[in-house]
């Protein structure tokens, strides 16, 4: 089985936002970049179909040089084979675009991507893919079981989940549940000596076409001080929630 | 440019984004002259869809045929009748974040999600979206004539205007492919998250499982939707569904109330944009309290209970 992982670099969950370029850029300077954690879990899985079923992982993200430390974390931690291709991810059609544009000529089973990427939250490059190679979409994909050329699926919907079945190639967006918290793998230093000399491939964009451009980026605004009251005095509380701030 | 928009329903009711996202188009269309139809997917009764007009819908085709849960044949639905709308708009729920992004590709639109205001300019359309898990906001200028925007749910009010609205039924049947729905579940919660105007949310400090009765009565008293902290996810005490914050949901409601959650930067990601954030915490140094409006430094044990009966004694 040929498993293709997405990966995104994002600044670490507990980074402070900063922005630069007058405004218009996420200033990277003394940032920590991570795998994506909705990627993280899908690599997760990987692993752990493949103990299963056998098979062969390629990890792809899209991005300058400055992504290659998350790929090679990525290869040793248990992914095969890398790939990059040398584009900025960011506008999501074109990243979307670059992708499929890869598959086409190279075999896939499943393709695991994640719900979002935390720093731009767009959330839509798993689905474009899957429209651009008309395969089927499972996206906030919670368990994912394969035997033979199907799969057994279960995705969160608004109000409860929702369990699905489809056979072999699709692609889903991932979260937590696909994998647990506990399940996911710091490498190893056989890991980290054999990354060195896993394949990472580098591949030009194809077309790089953008619609979609950042003309300001800003924080949003600060609130204002928190007003303490009185654990004895709960009365006043809800007496400000009601008729103060008239959200009860 | 008319507007197209999705019309969610559940359970044969609309949902509550579903007339936000009405609202917002109504708002847009007067930009520049033109009107809103709708689009809705399963069985739903002509009194409900006839509910979109007074928020100024004008048209609504209706798929009764058509599974929203099938996205390949909801994006196909949705193509046909694409053609003279050069705008279509989502609530940015689950549904959504499956359609949208493949029906962008399918009639070559360009797609922004996340938007939280009304653009602010419509040749090209230029907007604000919440980015970095909601930590910045990001102005995004799309440069493309046919667009799909995909508005955060509880960031725009409900405006009434009352327009006479015309139903056309389209009777397109699904065909089963590679693709069957085997069962639907409810999660735990009374109220969806991303719909809720409150959300009464819990962490570590509520010590185990079998404490949540109290946070149950009193999510129950204010009509509101339960949450929890990764770390309260992660032990297993409540399911994943609840868990708020970075890597979890994201939650916009109008009261925030948090009880023995500490505040880290990855949970306050996820909430910070609640229009009202109530802090309940024994530790005063926790970082919640400076995201919070409202703050008490005390224990849940004694506080809720009282919040509970001060609460029964308004509804009184």
């Amino acid at each position: 089985m040929n498993i293709i992982v997405c990966i995104s670099s994002v600044p670490d969950t507990t980074s402070k936002i900063n922005f630069t370029n007058n405004n218009t850029e996420f200033d990277k300077n003394g940032v920590q970049f991570i795998i994506n954690p909705y990627d993280e879990f899908g690599l997760t899985k990987a692993i752990k179909l493949k103990e299963n079923h056998g098979g062969n992982i390629t990890v792809i993200t899209v991005g300058d040089l400055s992504v290659e430390p998350i790929i090679r974390k990525a290869l040793a931690i248990g992914a095969d084979n890398g790939v990059r291709i040398n584009m900025n991810p960011d506008d999501g059609f074109s990243t979307a675009k670059e992708i499929a544009n890869y598959l086409n000529d190279n075999p896939y089973d499943l393709i695991i991507a994640g719900r979002e990427s935390i720093d731009y939250n767009g959330g839509v490059v798993p689905g474009m893919i899957s429209e651009l190679l008309n395969i089927p979409f499972i996206n906030a994909c919670i368990d994912l079981e394969i035997s033979e050329r199907n799969a057994n699926l279960t995705r969160e919907i608004d109000g409860g989940k929702e369990m699905i079945s489809c056979s072999l190639p699709l692609i889903i967006g991932g979260q937590k549940g696909l994998v647990e918290e506990s399940e996911l793998m710091i490498p190893n230093m056989r890991g980290i000596m054999q990354s060195r000399t896993k394949p990472l491939n580098i591949i030009e964009p194809f077309e790089n076409k953008k619609s979609n451009k950042t003309i300001r980026l800003e924080k949003p605004p600060v609130k204002s001080e928190c007003k303490f009251i009185d654990g004895d005095n709960v009365r006043e509380l809800i007496d400000l929630l009601q008729n103060d701030a008239k959200v009860i | 440019m008319a507007i197209l928009i999705y019309s969610e329903s559940w359970n044969g009711k609309f949902r509550k984004s579903t007339y936000e996202i009405a609202s917002y188009a109504y708002e847009l269309a007067k930009l520049s002259s033109v009107e809103v139809a709708a689009f809705s997917f399963g069985e739903i009764s002509v009194e409900e869809l006839e509910k979109l007009g007074k928020y100024g819908v004008k048209k609504v085709y209706s798929f009764p045929k058509i599974n929203k849960s099938n996205n390949d044949f909801a994006v196909r639905a949705i193509e046909s009748i694409s053609n003279q709308y050069n705008t279509v708009l989502f609530s940015h729920t689950y549904t959504a974040r499956m359609i949208a992004p493949k029906l962008s590709i399918k009639i070559n639109a360009s797609i922004s999600t996340n938007i939280i205001t009304i653009p602010s300019n419509i040749s090209p359309i230029t907007v604000k979206r919440k980015a970095f898990s909601s930590k910045a906001i990001e102005t995004v200028e799309i440069n493309n004539d046919k667009v799909i925007l995909c508005v955060s749910p509880n960031s725009y009010k409900l405006i009434e205007n009352n327009e006479s609205i015309t139903i056309e039924d389209l009777n397109i049947e699904e065909e089963t492919e590679n693709f069957k729905i085997n069962k639907q579940e409810k999660a735990s919660g009374k109220i969806s998250l991303s719909e809720a105007e409150i959300i009464v949310s819990t962490g570590r400090g509520l010590k185990g499982p079998e404490n949540w009765n109290m946070i149950e009565e009193l999510a129950e008293l204010l009509n509101a939707g339960t949450a929890c902290s990764k770390p309260v996810s992660d032990i297993g005490w409540r399911p994943h569904s609840e868990h708020v914050g970075q890597t979890g949901k994201t939650v916009a409601p109008n009261l925030y109330i948090a009880i023995g959650i500490s505040g880290a930067i990855q949970h306050l990601a996820g909430v910070n944009s609640s229009k009202i954030i109530v802090a309940i915490n024994t530790d005063p140094e926790a970082p919640f309290f400076k995201a919070a409006d409202y703050g008490i430094i005390g224990d849940a044990f004694k506080v809720i209970p009282e919040m509970i009966k001060e609460i029964k004694n308004i509804e009184k």
